[in-house]
């Protein structure tokens, strides 16, 4: 590596994003010295294994990121919203669209997911916390130093450009010799470590730690969800791990698993992409479900329609999704058998999704419906997800996908999955159980600002890829001529995203606007809604539940306020034991980060010698006995008092 | 004070264990089987020899998660089937083949 | 005497409990690990292109000598468990120490023998069979290297603290981890040598 390349020069647009990005550095640092902070977010939060502010943290990250992968994804509309618009260089739309679908898929859907997780799972079963604290804050610093690492690439060194997907051999060191995709394959490893590690402790704390009584058919469906999507991570991460590393060692160690001219098979790439790809899809909207039937069974005041059934769909959603991976290649040229067996197996997932939309409309027949804003985007992804679910069908016929593939068509359905799958989820989830984290309800009014221009500029932006893309746009084109005549189509596709963002900035508005103005003064179940996580305190105590609550059915809290159950007795509050701080997690995911940097240059030596601290974090972790400090009874009392009112 | 039992279960492991390795080695390279044969046959005792480590050695059955433990080994093997039987389906058959 | 309670000591905690399922669950994982693996290997094993084919450089009689290195070496670590769950540290050490032994031996002929690889020609750079021969090869050598590091830093742990409930649980999950190993050895012993040998 050259150092003169270490800095990516050039391009005005990159110059005015290195300097922001240096100032705002620098400002962060500044200010939070001069706030005497360091000491507070080392204490507080750094080091922090409370999973509810771990869980707060990914919220944020997914956040920025959701940011970041926007201003990509706006770069692209801007740039093919006319006829042979000259904004972006080929190159550089190349950029933009790889790390668009990188960042959104894996540094904002899954943290904001496995944030709102992380919050609430525990809550929901009435545990103290997760299975294993210090493992749930190692996974958040390695995500993060993943997602760092990554976007690092953006300044230093060069961004990768062979699409989210990296197809071999564009993705191999002789068709992209820039480190671009280096990062890919380093950052998206670091990150991995870290979501394995959530879906062990997730399956770990629901197996394990529920509330007495609570058996798994009386779990609320958002846990349901999470203990399906934890399953399909541990099933699915490794396989990406393998293949990421397969990339590593061909492009900085000259292996051969994806050269022709060795014998290497490129289709061995997108064969474990999408065996660990397919399932992904479902590891995020899977949780998204869970959020949905959570705040449709709230705000229609009633219990979920078809429980059982519910549950049922999840796990054969969960066990379908990992036998459907080539339907993203029918068009490698595989046997007729394969394409059949594979055109059948995903179609047949259609099949339980189906259920599980009706399952909510009949939860909502009847019901008192209250039209909060987390409703309404329960109520919005109905019908945008059902397009993006059917144009799936029509994509799973192999036969016909000759013609839809890697058209703007399958562009215009993936986003009509993903968009209303999870965002819609996200932002549901997050007026839902923001009074939960934070103590403050998110405001209605603004709310709504943010729900219609998001749903209209959402509409906007991908109903006319589905025209573009069956009239033969393919996807990943930076520009076009006149005469295809998608110039009309494009332009309102990139005014739709203009709107898209104007929502997303009501968002921002509306965090900000509550957290200065909002009432504090919201108890602890503001919604009157129906599972465990609604009967502490808003934010939530550090210790979760005083008194761990006996369950005996379906949404124990509603149970619970019917028989007016819900007070708790001093003499049934004892020492509560709660896990230590550490600073191990942190230190020991950026010694991956620092490993990791040099890897992506290809410096080995380096890489072999800073290798030593991962080694070092392992053993001073092996030799950490820490167990932990109990909150005395007395001081549980009183906090439950202060929350309470007089008991 | 009890003295625990003589570790029966270890050693009829082990035995077990280098029985079958020998066995295998001995269908692969001494029989005159079709080769598909012996690859069933000496996969049969791998599989074989994975249960000796799994209930001699390894207690899967043991403490209150045995049977989450047995299912997730099932499921876990159901995925190692799929990932190497459907690789090499996918990637040896149709493009691969002309 | 605790060891001689219906339930071994590794169990006798709510939180002994759940780091013994949540390794499991890893191992779920490391099995999807392997088998990606070994499906690369499977696919990419007749690309031998420039270099030796497995039938020219594989010697039965080394991989007979690991195999059972290893083999033995889970024996006898299944019996330092035997002995913990007696309460006998001294045996317990003993045989700990032995099973490191073998370990180590397993690693020795190991390396000597991917030595004798690349001076017949054969490295990772050489072909796409290299490449998936030593990265299954490796990623499993790795494994073991890691965990007689991890079984070191267990011998020092129990020295100092005895045989109590979390050294106890920590030694139960590294026995299951080695146990492992020997199982994923196995399959690579019949799928990649005995049938590269056939």
């Amino acid at each position: 590596m050259d150092l003169s390349n270490f800095f990516v020069t050039g391009d005005p647009l990159i110059l005015g994003s290195q300097i922001a990005i240096g100032l705002t550095m620098v400002g962060l640092v500044v200010l939070i010295t001069y706030l005497k902070k360091w000491k507070w977010l080392w204490e507080e939060w750094f080091t922090t294994v409370d999973h509810k502010k771990i869980g707060i943290m990914y919220i944020i990250a997914g956040v920025l990121m959701f940011f970041r992968g926007g201003v990509d994804g706006l770069m692209m509309r801007t740039q093919t919203s006319r006829p042979n618009m000259e904004f972006l260089d080929a190159q550089h739309y190349n950029e933009v669209f790889t790390t668009h679908g990188v960042v959104m898929i894996l540094f904002m859907a899954m943290p904001l997911l496995i944030g709102i997780i992380n919050v609430v799972m525990p809550l929901q079963i009435g545990a103290r916390d997760v299975a294993f604290p210090k493992l749930n804050a190692l996974s958040f610093w390695t995500f993060f130093v993943g997602a760092m690492l990554f976007n690092v690439s953006f300044v230093i060194g060069g961004s990768p450009d062979a699409g989210w997907t990296a197809y071999m051999p564009l993705a191999g060191k002789e068709f992209s010799p820039d480190i671009g995709n280096n990062y890919y394959a380093i950052a998206l490893q670091i990150a991995g470590i870290g979501t394995l590690a959530s879906g062990i402790n997730f399956i770990v704390t629901i197996l394990k730690m529920r509330a007495p009584g609570m058996k798994l058919m009386r779990m609320p469906m958002f846990t349901w969800t999470t203990l399906v999507t934890s399953v399909l991570i541990v099933a699915a991460f490794p396989i990406l791990t393998v293949a990421l590393a397969q990339m590593s060692l061909d492009r900085i160690f000259g292996a051969h698993f994806f050269t022709v001219a060795a014998g290497g098979d490129p289709m061995l790439w997108l064969n474990l992409f999408w065996l660990w790809g397919h399932p992904e899809v479902y590891i995020v909207v899977l949780p998204a479900f869970g959020m949905f039937s959570e705040v449709i069974a709230t705000f229609s005041r009633k219990n979920l329609f078809g429980y059982a059934t519910m549950v049922l769909s999840i796990v054969g959603i969960a066990f379908l999704s990992m036998l459907v991976w080539v339907h993203h290649f029918y068009t490698m040229g595989n046997s007729a058998a394969v394409n059949s067996v594979f055109s059948i197996t995903t179609m047949m997932i259609a099949i339980p999704t189906g259920v599980k939309i009706f399952n909510w409309l009949f939860t909502m027949r009847k019901g008192r419906i209250k039209f909060s804003n987390a409703m309404l985007w329960s109520l919005a992804f109905i019908p945008c997800f059902t397009i993006g679910g059917v144009t799936g069908v029509m994509l799973a016929m192999a036969a016909a996908d000759y013609q839809y593939h890697n058209t703007m068509f399958l562009v215009a359905h993936f986003h009509y999955v993903l968009i209303p799958g999870v965002v819609f989820a996200v932002f549901a989830g997050l007026y839902y159980w923001w009074p939960k984290m934070f103590g403050f309800k998110l405001n209605e009014k603004i709310g709504k600002w943010h729900f219609w221009l998001f749903i209209i500029g959402f509409n906007l932006t991908f109903m006319p890829m589905f025209f573009i893309g069956l009239d033969g746009m393919s996807r990943r084109m930076y520009t076009y001529s006149e005469s295809t005549g998608w110039g009309p189509w494009l332009l309102l596709s990139a005014i739709g995203a203009f709107i898209l963002a104007a929502g997303f900035a009501a968002l921002v508005y509306n965090i900000y606007w509550s957290f200065r103005y909002a009432s504090r003064d919201i108890g602890g179940d503001p919604w009157d809604a129906r599972t465990l996580e609604w009967a502490t305190a808003s934010p939530v105590q550090e210790y979760n539940f005083a008194v761990v609550p006996e369950v005996s059915d379906h949404d124990e809290f509603w149970n619970m306020k019917k028989a007016g159950r819900t007070k708790i007795k001093r003499e049934d509050i004892k020492d509560i034991h709660m896990p230590s701080s550490s600073g191990i997690p942190i230190l020991f995911s950026i010694a991956l980060g620092i490993v990791g940097f040099f890897l992506v240059f290809e410096w080995i030596t380096l890489a072999a010698i800073f290798s030593v601290l991962i080694i070092a974090g392992l053993i001073a972790n092996s030799f950490d006995y820490d167990d932990g400090y109990h909150i005395p009874a007395e001081k549980v009392w009183e906090t439950e008092r202060k929350w309470r009112g007089d008991l | 004070m009890l003295k625990r039992q003589f570790p029966l279960n270890h050693v009829v492991g082990f035995l077990l264990s280098i029985v079958l390795t020998i066995l295998a080695a001995l269908v692969a390279m001494q029989t005159d089987f079709a080769s598909n044969i012996k690859m069933w046959i000496i996969g049969t005792l791998a599989v074989f020899q994975a249960l000796v480590q799994l209930i001699m050695f390894m207690h899967i059955t043991e403490g209150k998660s045995g049977q989450i433990n047995i299912i997730n080994i099932v499921y876990s093997v159901f995925l190692a089937v799929v990932i190497v039987a459907g690789s090499i389906w996918i990637l040896t058959t149709g493009h691969a083949a002309h | 005497m605790a060891s001689h309670t219906s339930t071994p000591l590794e169990y006798s905690t709510k939180q002994n409990e759940m780091n013994i399922l949540g390794f499991w669950i890893f191992l779920g994982a490391e099995i999807v690990l392997f088998s990606t693996l070994f499906a690369s290997y499977a696919v990419l094993e007749g690309s031998t292109v420039g270099g030796p084919a497995q039938g020219e450089i594989f010697v039965l009689k080394d991989v007979l000598i690991e195999t059972f290195l290893l083999l033995t070496s889970s024996f006898t670590m299944g019996l330092a468990l035997h002995q913990m769950r007696d309460n006998n540290k001294t045996a317990m050490l003993v045989w700990t120490v032995i099973t490191l032994l073998l370990g180590a031996g397993f690693v020795y002929f190991e390396i000597n023998e991917f030595i004798h690889y690349v001076h017949e020609g054969l490295t990772m750079q050489t072909n796409a069979f290299g490449s998936a021969f030593f990265t299954l090869l490796g990623t499993h050598g790795l494994h073991v290297s890691l965990g007689i590091g991890w079984v070191l830093m267990l011998i020092i742990q129990i020295l100092r603290r005895g045989i109590t409930a979390v050294t106890a649980r920590k030694f139960f999950i590294v026995s299951l981890y080695w146990h492992f190993l020997d199982v994923v050895w196995i399959f690579i012993f019949t799928f990649v040598y005995l049938k590269g040998l056939m």
